[in-house]
C-alpha cells in the first residue's frame, strides 16, 4: 500500500513515509525461529490497499513502526525488533486474507499477559488502512511458555483434591441469576449438591448487590456445602464469585472464601488480564481452584472479520492461570462450531498440539507440561444429551446444567439425580465397549427405568434443541451447529 | 446412607459381569487396577489401605476379580475401591475408581458447627460413633 502516494521510490532512511513492506515488515524468505511468538491474523485491505503492505503494517504496528520514518531506530538492531510478516495466503472465495506474522522473543515481558497482548492486539486494531482485522491463532514457543506457572492447580491436582475421578464434573449455576436473598439462595446450593451435583456457581453478576451482599451469600453457601458433603459424603464445592470493583475488595472477598473452607473461588474475565494473573497467584498460594467466567469475550471473539478468536483467549487463559474456563457446549444455547470447540478443548488441556486446520489450529503448540485448563461447558444444556455432550467433549470437563437440575419438576435434588444418574450410565456404558452416542437415548431410557428422577427429566427436555448456524466456523470446513 | 464417592455411585451396585468390563476397560487402555479398602469413608480420606501393590503385572481379568474376592472375604465391612492408574505423561494419575463393596448398614455422617464470632462457623464432618472400626 501506499498510505500516503511517493510519488518515485525513496531510500529507506529519507525523511517522510516510506512503504512498510519496504521497511523490513514484510520477509517472504524469513524463516521463523523455534524461539518466535507467531501469529496469523485475518486481515481485509481498505479497497486500493495491497495485500502484502496491509499484512506489513499490522507486523509494523504490533512491533516497532510509527507512521513516518525515524532516524532514532539507526540507534538499535533494528532488525531484530521488527515483527516479520512471513506468509499471506487469500482466504478462497472471500476478500480476506491471513497473514503469517513472527516476533522475536525479546519484544515481550516474562510472564506478563497484559504486555503480550498491548504488543500484538495494542494499536493495530483501529488502523486506518485495514477494513477489518482478526488475530485467529497463535505459537506460543515453550521459551515463552516456561515464563508462567499457569493453572494454580490443573486438571489432574483438581481431580485427586475432590478424589472425582473417570466422568466428567457436575455442576449447576444457581437461577434466577439476579434477585435471590442470600438464604434462598443457600438453598438451591444446598439442593443440587446434595442431589448430586459436585459444585453450584456463582452468575456472572452476581457480586454484591443490594439484595444480596456477597458476605451474607457465602456464609449460606458454606452451610449448604458443608451440609450436602455430610449428606453425601463427598467433596462439594460453590464456586464464589469474587469478582469486584478493586483487586482489594476481591482478595477480601477471596480470603474470606478461604477462611470458610471453600475448596473454589471464581472471577470474571471483565475484571482484565492483570487482576487475572494476580487471582491466579493468590489462588496457588491459598490452594484454592480458580474458576473463571468469560463474560464479554462475545463481543470481540464472535464475529468472524473483527476481534481476537476465542482459541487465543483460551492460550492467554492457560498462561495466565486459570483452573476452569467457560469453552463452550456445541449443543446447548450459545454459539459454537463443533470443530472450533473441539480445537478450544484440546488447545486448554493437550500438552502438545500439530496445527489442524479442520479445528481451526493455525499452528502447532508446545505447552511443556503446563498443567491444563479444565473445558466448562454451560448454557442450554439438559441430562438427554449426555451422550452427545461426552462425545463431543470428553471426560475432563464441567458440564453445568443450570435450568438442567433447577427446572426439573420434582425438584432441584431431583434435578441434580438425574443428571448424575445420566453421566454415570453414559461413562459405565462407554467403558463396556458400547458404541454410546447412537445407543445413548437407549442408555438413558434403561436408566430412567429405575431413576424416576431420570425419566421426569427426559419427559420435559428430550425435544429441546438449538439450531442454528455459527458464525465463526473454521475456514477449511463448514458445518451446521449440531 | 449411601456416600456418593467414586464413578459409578449413583448406579446400582454392579453385578459381577458389569464390574469385569469395567476392569476389561482398565486393561485395555493399560492402566494399572489396585483395590483399596477402609471403614473410614471420609469424604477428604485421601489414603484407603492398600489391598497389596497396584497390579502392574496382572494382565488376566480372572486373577483381578479374584483378588477382589479375596479383599472382600478379608474385610467383610468395609467400603472397597477398584481404581485404574495411567503412568503416561502428563497424566500420572488415578482415571477410574469406583466402590465394589459397601458396608450395611453404611456409617452416617454427622456436621459439626463451631459456632464464631461475626455470623462464621467452622464445619467438621465427623463420622457417627463406631464407624472406622
Amino acid at each position: 500500500m501506499t498510505i500516503v502516494n511517493t510519488a518515485h521510490k525513496k531510500s529507506r532512511w529519507a525523511a517522510g513515509v516510506t512503504p512498510y513492506a519496504e521497511m523490513g515488515y514484510y520477509d517472504a524468505d524469513y524463516e521463523p525461529k523455534a524461539t518466535d511468538i507467531l501469529c496469523a491474523f485475518r486481515l481485509v485491505p481498505q479497497p486500493g490497499v495491497e495485500p502484502i503492505e496491509a499484512a506489513a503494517a499490522v507486523a509494523g504496528e504490533s512491533s516497532t513502526a510509527t507512521w513516518t520514518v525515524v532516524w532514532t531506530d539507526r540507534l538499535t538492531p533494528y532488525e531484530n525488533y521488527q515483527a516479520k510478516c512471513y506468509r499471506v495466503e487469500p482466504v478462497p472465495g472471500s476478500e480476506q486474507y491471513i497473514a503469517y506474522i513472527a516476533y522475536d522473543l525479546d519484544l515481550f515481558e516474562e510472564g506478563s499477559i497484559a504486555n503480550l497482548t498491548s504488543s500484538i492486539i495494542g494499536n493495530v486494531f483501529g488502523f486506518k488502512a485495514l477494513k477489518s482485522l482478526r488475530l485467529e491463532d497463535m505459537r506460543i514457543p515453550p521459551h515463552y511458555v516456561k515464563t508462567f506457572q499457569g493453572p494454580p492447580h490443573g486438571i489432574v491436582m483438581e481431580r485427586e483434591y475432590l478424589n472425582k475421578f473417570g466422568r466428567p464434573l457436575l455442576g449447576a449455576t444457581v437461577k434466577p441469576k439476579l434477585g435471590l436473598s442470600a438464604k434462598n439462595y443457600g438453598r438451591v446450593v444446598y439442593e443440587a449438591l446434595r442431589g448430586g451435583l459436585d459444585f453450584t456457581k456463582d452468575d456472572e453478576n452476581i457480586n454484591s448487590q443490594p439484595f444480596m451482599r456477597w458476605r451474607d451469600r457465602f456464609l449460606f453457601c458454606m452451610e449448604a456445602v458443608n451440609r450436602a458433603m455430610a449428606a453425601t459424603g463427598e467433596i462439594k464445592g460453590h464456586y464464589m464469585n469474587v469478582t469486584a470493583g478493586t483487586m482489594e475488595d476481591m482478595y477480601e472477598r477471596a480470603e474470606f472464601a478461604k477462611e470458610l473452607g471453600s475448596v473454589i473461588v471464581m472471577m470474571d474475565l471483565t475484571i482484565g488480564y492483570t487482576a487475572i494473573q494476580s487471582m491466579s497467584k493468590w489462588a496457588r498460594r491459598n490452594g484454592v481452584i480458580l474458576h473463571l467466567h468469560r463474560a464479554g469475550h462475545g463481543t470481540y471473539t464472535r464475529q468472524k472479520t473483527h476481534g481476537v478468536n476465542f482459541r487465543v483467549i483460551a492460550k492467554w487463559m492457560r498462561l495466565a492461570g486459570v483452573d476452569h474456563i467457560h469453552a463452550g457446549t456445541v449443543v446447548g444455547k450459545l454459539e459454537g462450531d463443533p470443530n472450533a470447540i473441539r480445537g478450544y478443548y484440546a488447545t486448554l488441556r493437550s500438552n502438545t498440539l500439530e496445527a489442524d486446520p479442520s479445528l481451526g489450529l493455525y499452528f502447532e503448540q508446545d505447552w511443556a507440561s503446563l498443567p491444563a485448563t479444565m473445558p466448562v461447558a454451560s448454557g442450554g444444556i439438559h441430562a438427554g444429551q449426555m451422550h452427545q455432550l461426552l462425545h463431543l467433549l470428553g471426560e475432563d470437563v464441567v458440564l453445568q446444567f443450570g435450568g438442567g437440575t433447577i427446572g426439573h419438576p420434582d425438584g432441584i435434588a431431583q434435578g441434580a439425580t438425574a443428571n448424575r444418574v445420566a453421566v454415570e450410565a453414559i461413562i459405565q456404558a462407554r467403558n463396556e465397549g458400547r458404541d454410546f452416542l447412537n445407543e445413548g437415548t437407549e442408555i438413558l431410557d434403561k436408566a430412567a427405568r429405575w431413576s424416576p428422577e431420570l425419566r421426569k427429566a427426559l419427559e420435559v427436555w428430550k425435544d429441546v434443541t438449538y439450531e442454528f448456524e455459527s458464525t465463526d466456523v473454521p475456514d477449511a470446513v463448514a458445518t451446521v451447529t449440531v | 446412607m449411601r456416600i456418593t464417592q467414586g464413578t459409578f455411585s449413583y448406579l446400582p451396585d454392579f453385578t459381577e459381569e458389569q464390574v469385569k468390563a469395567q476392569v476389561r476397560y482398565c486393561l485395555e487402555n493399560g492402566w494399572a487396577v489396585s483395590l483399596e479398602h477402609t471403614g473410614d469413608a471420609h469424604p477428604r480420606n485421601s489414603y484407603w489401605d492398600m489391598w497389596g501393590l497396584p497390579m502392574f503385572e496382572v494382565h488376566d481379568l480372572e486373577d483381578v476379580l479374584d483378588q477382589v474376592s479375596e479383599c472382600r472375604r478379608a474385610f467383610p465391612k468395609h467400603y472397597i475401591k477398584l481404581n485404574g492408574y495411567d503412568r503416561t505423561k502428563g497424566r500420572q494419575t488415578t482415571m477410574l475408581s469406583f466402590i465394589v463393596q459397601r458396608p450395611q448398614p453404611e456409617p452416617e455422617f454427622y456436621l459439626e458447627r463451631g459456632e464464631g464470632q461475626d455470623r462464621r462457623i467452622h464445619y467438621t464432618i465427623r463420622p457417627a460413633a463406631g464407624a472406622g472400626q
